[in-house]
């Protein structure tokens, strides 16, 4: 390699290195720096239950079942919606319709968070308050997941907006999964005699399937993250609940209430620490969702 | 098995006997009424076909015969796959698609058929092999279960008739719950006929059936048609003349979106009437 | 007939389904816009953008600090981040061999993937607990950090699609390979990463979680880069889970310009894109 060419090899090298730096860097430091908490509760940080800063006693459990349960909330409702319209804007919609719904769901991801819990706050959470949980609690109040007052925050309410923020996801790669599937394949079902949703349902989705279902990873990893929003309207509860309408935490929540004031090692190692699992989470969801996007684009097809 | 008609060899000489300037008369276009009687499964006036403002068939006039093979031959992009998709609405799909004229199944315009219910009549199979990402006995099935015909008899009897017309029976017999992706490509193509042939179609339409194959493989497919000629009318579009002339009894020849002459094909191969044809024919371009 | 009835009247309900699932979400978009106008542009006056805020009771106040704040530290993190990750992207694109190049994009992509409030954690132990305050700094460099693996993957991108004809032909010619990349390759990849990079700016411009602990807030002008600094998207979120209605009414005025921002930068990279070159994802 001449001179010219080695120097710009060693400069770029070195940027591009700084970046594989800095992250293990942030693996280092988060393990660091939740020191304490670990070698004090070991396992039993995951199992606690009870967070209390006073008397030093730190458990994650009902964190970690909140960020479950609102990103389960978020996907159940997430999932048919988001399949459903990919699917609509991939095979069904004239190209125009299609171009344009796709524009505008591809601005919806750009939103800042702090801003759809806003809206959140404001919007959504009194309509639950007075029309959706109660609604709720009377047609469906016989199960444990609709029962106790309805205040409109809670788990439902961050599961609904944590719905609509990773419906763009889920909608935008499904819908470009979809439209890779061969025309011929389309083709082959119609010239049988199927109709346009026998051919979408029983042929091109199946074919797109590793790429909805890479979508359907990144959209959880999203949500599993999320924390703007969903503080704004969990409730800050820190306790477990059965009933979706009863206020919760989650992960990402309680860091970000309570980080900037925690004082003392053994509480702020113990959000470090919860920030730790939660990334250890979201790594391997994210895992997930590239192996299984980057197998459709390398086959080119979903091989049964 | 009727054998196949008077091989063509292209001439490789001497002007066409009929001036080239006049277009020949749309009698001229119909098979000589010597020939043993035949009836039309397919009759088109007048087609003209559109995408958008480019136009792709210019008045397309051809009477398809019943349980024969029909070849269509022609240069790229002169029309013939676009005319073979018209005859089960397949083109529809494409975006400002339009045809003017008439293309009558059986005496009955296919415009006014249910789209759905034509396509189980008039079949197609494709020119890359495109089996469903499902196993060997769901493609076949396919077609019998999402058109609710599996009343009588046992949707395996079907499933195992159809893959011994395709004669693939015995290479997947013992496999039929593996995925189809697993057979090799002249298998594949071999399972997509089957594919079509389980639904029982009265007319079978196949785009370059052979282009992604082996010869061997091809030589499967061709005796495939030999064997459904009495049960199924054939129409296939081919570039390879000698597949025309070792198929079809019946050879329409297309260029530039016209149907330039129709004729047996030993008629098409050893008197072509019009000079395009001669031309293509020994080569002189396409 | 009746199944065949039956399966077009399936037909239809699905598509009238998957339909209406589609203009759900894409008239949310429209209801955040029309709520956030509605509530937010009775609070939008020149005070708004040149005022500080004033004691909660008093009116008159405005959120010129959180602006500034914001484009302070998101001018920092351009500075560091898009360095990085334009060079790194040279690299991967023009340099890289099979195992670094992979090494490098996965842990770039890990990083990307990690939750905006663990890279806030991250930029605390960096750089506010050896400063022993809450600065512009940690927070732009917290940004920072979400703005490399971006910047990165667009130029990645963007270079990878220049066409190798035209690399070759400048190669042909006797250029260096620096001298190629520098004169050719990049300029014919611009548009794009620049593009990239400016979607990339618009997003970290509406992060919050990063900024809660590391710079803090300030109802203050900050005098300097090694204080606590005021962001629009922190003031948003701590007005509007206030109790003051006069907080809230900011909250709004506020969401509806960084939003307005937001999109608008979208809007215009995208339509920068769209006239030449394919839509690359970010």
């Amino acid at each position: 390699m001449r001179g010219g060419d080695e120097v710009a090899h060693l400069i770029t090298l070195a940027f591009a290195a700084s970046v594989f730096l800095v992250t293990i860097f942030l693996v280092w430091e988060l393990w660091l720096h939740s020191g304490p908490s670990r070698h004090k509760f070991g396992f039993s940080f995951l199992t606690g239950t009870d967070w209390d800063p006073v008397q030093g006693i730190f458990g994650a459990l009902p964190y970690i079942y909140g960020t479950v349960v609102t990103s389960v909330v978020a996907m159940m409702i997430a999932i048919p919606l988001g399949v459903g319209a990919a699917v609509f804007l991939a095979e069904l919609a004239p190209p125009r319709l299609s171009n344009g719904c796709t524009f505008l769901v591809e601005l919806l991801a750009a939103v800042p968070s702090v801003i759809y819990g806003l809206l959140a706050m404001y919007s959504l959470v009194p309509l639950l308050r007075s029309y959706g949980e109660p609604f709720l609690k009377a047609t469906l109040g016989f199960l444990p997941f609709f029962q106790g007052p309805a205040f409109g925050v809670g788990y439902l309410a961050a599961g609904l907006i944590l719905a609509i923020m990773t419906l763009p996801y889920i909608i935008s790669i499904s819908r470009e999964s979809l439209l890779e599937v061969p025309r011929d394949q389309r083709e082959a079902a119609l010239a049988l005699g199927a109709t346009k949703w026998e051919a979408t349902s029983q042929v091109v989705v199946p074919f797109a399937r590793l790429g909805i279902f890479g979508s359907i990873f990144l959209a959880l990893a999203r949500a599993l993250g999320e924390t703007m929003a969903v503080t704004m309207v969990i409730g800050n509860d820190p306790g477990i609940h059965a009933s979706l309408l009863a206020p919760g935490h989650t992960i990402a929540a309680v860091i970000a209430n309570e980080f900037a004031e925690a004082s003392g090692a053994l509480y702020q190692s113990s959000l470090v620490e919860m920030g730790l699992v939660l990334f250890l989470i979201t790594i391997i969801i994210n895992a997930l969702a590239r192996l299984l996007v980057i197998a459709t684009s390398r086959k080119g097809t979903a091989h049964a | 098995m009727d054998t196949a008609p008077d091989t063509a060899v292209p001439r490789q000489t001497s002007p066409p006997p009929i001036p080239v300037d006049a277009p020949a008369p749309v009698s001229d276009r119909r098979p000589a009424a010597s020939q043993p009687p035949h009836k039309t499964k397919i009759d088109v006036r007048s087609l003209n076909f559109f995408y958008g403002s480019f136009q792709a068939l210019h008045d397309i006039n051809i009477e398809i015969p019943e349980k024969r093979i029909t070849a269509l031959i022609g240069p790229s992009g002169c029309g013939k796959s676009t005319f073979l998709r018209t005859l089960n609405r397949i083109n529809e799909m494409v975006r400002h698609a339009r045809a003017e004229g008439s293309v009558a199944l059986d005496g009955e315009n296919v415009a006014d058929l249910d789209v759905t219910n034509l396509r189980r009549r008039v079949g197609m199979v494709f020119q890359r092999p495109n089996p469903f990402p499902k196993s060997i006995f769901d493609n076949v099935a396919y077609g019998i279960r999402v058109n609710g015909l599996k009343g009588d008899g046992s949707l395996h009897d079907k499933v195992e008739h159809s893959l011994r017309r395709a004669a693939l029976w015995d290479e997947v017999k013992d496999k039929l719950h593996q995925s189809a992706y697993s057979l090799s490509g002249g298998q594949q193509q071999r399972l997509c006929i089957a594919r079509a042939l389980a639904i029982d179609p009265e007319v079978l339409l196949l785009d370059e059936p052979c282009s992604a194959l082996d010869p061997i493989a091809t030589a499967k497919i061709e005796d495939l048609m030999f064997s459904l000629k009495k049960e199924c009318t054939q129409v296939i579009v081919t570039h390879n003349m000698q597949q025309a002339a070792r198929v079809a009894e019946f050879t329409g020849f297309f260029l530039m979106g016209r149907l330039i002459e129709f004729d047996r094909t030993a008629a098409i191969f050893k008197r072509p009437s019009r000079k395009e044809t001669e031309d293509y024919i020994t080569g002189r371009f396409g | 007939m009746n199944r065949l009835r039956y399966r077009k009247f399936v037909n239809g309900v699905m598509l009238g389904l998957t339909g209406v699932f589609t203009m759900i979400t894409a008239s949310v978009l429209f209801l955040i816009l029309g709520y956030l106008v509605y509530n937010g542009s009775k609070s939008i006056d020149w005070n708004f953008f040149t005022k500080l805020p004033v004691p909660v009771g008093e009116t008159g106040g405005g959120m010129a600090n959180a602006i500034a704040g914001s484009a302070t530290m998101v001018g920092l993190a351009a500075l560091i981040g898009l360095p990085i990750g334009f060079f790194g992207g040279i690299y991967l694109a023009e340099f890289g061999g099979k195992s670094v190049t992979f090494a490098i994009r996965y842990t770039a992509d890990l990083l990307n993937g990690v939750p905006s409030i663990v890279i806030g954690i991250f930029a605390w132990t960096v750089v506010v607990v050896p400063m022993h305050r809450f600065s512009a700094l940690a927070g732009g460099f917290a940004l920072s950090l979400m703005l490399i693996p971006i910047a990165l993957r667009t130029t990645e991108q963007f270079l990878l699609n220049v066409p190798r004809p035209l690399r070759e032909a400048a190669l042909a010619l006797g250029a260096p390979k620096w001298k190629v990349i520098a004169n050719v390759v990049v300029p014919a990849a611009s548009k794009g990463i620049m593009t990239g990079m400016i979607l990339g700016i618009a997003r970290i411009a509406g992060e919050t979680a990063p900024l809660l602990f590391t710079a803090l807030g300030n109802q203050f002008w900050a005098r300097g880069l090694d204080e606590p600094t005021a962001s629009l998207p922190v003031v948003i979120f701590t007005h509007a889970v206030a109790p003051y209605e006069e907080w809230q009414r900011q909250a709004w005025a506020a969401g509806l310009v960084l939003l307005g921002l937001v999109l608008a930068t979208n809007i215009g990279a995208r339509w920068i894109l769209s006239r030449g070159i394919a839509v690359q994802k970010g």
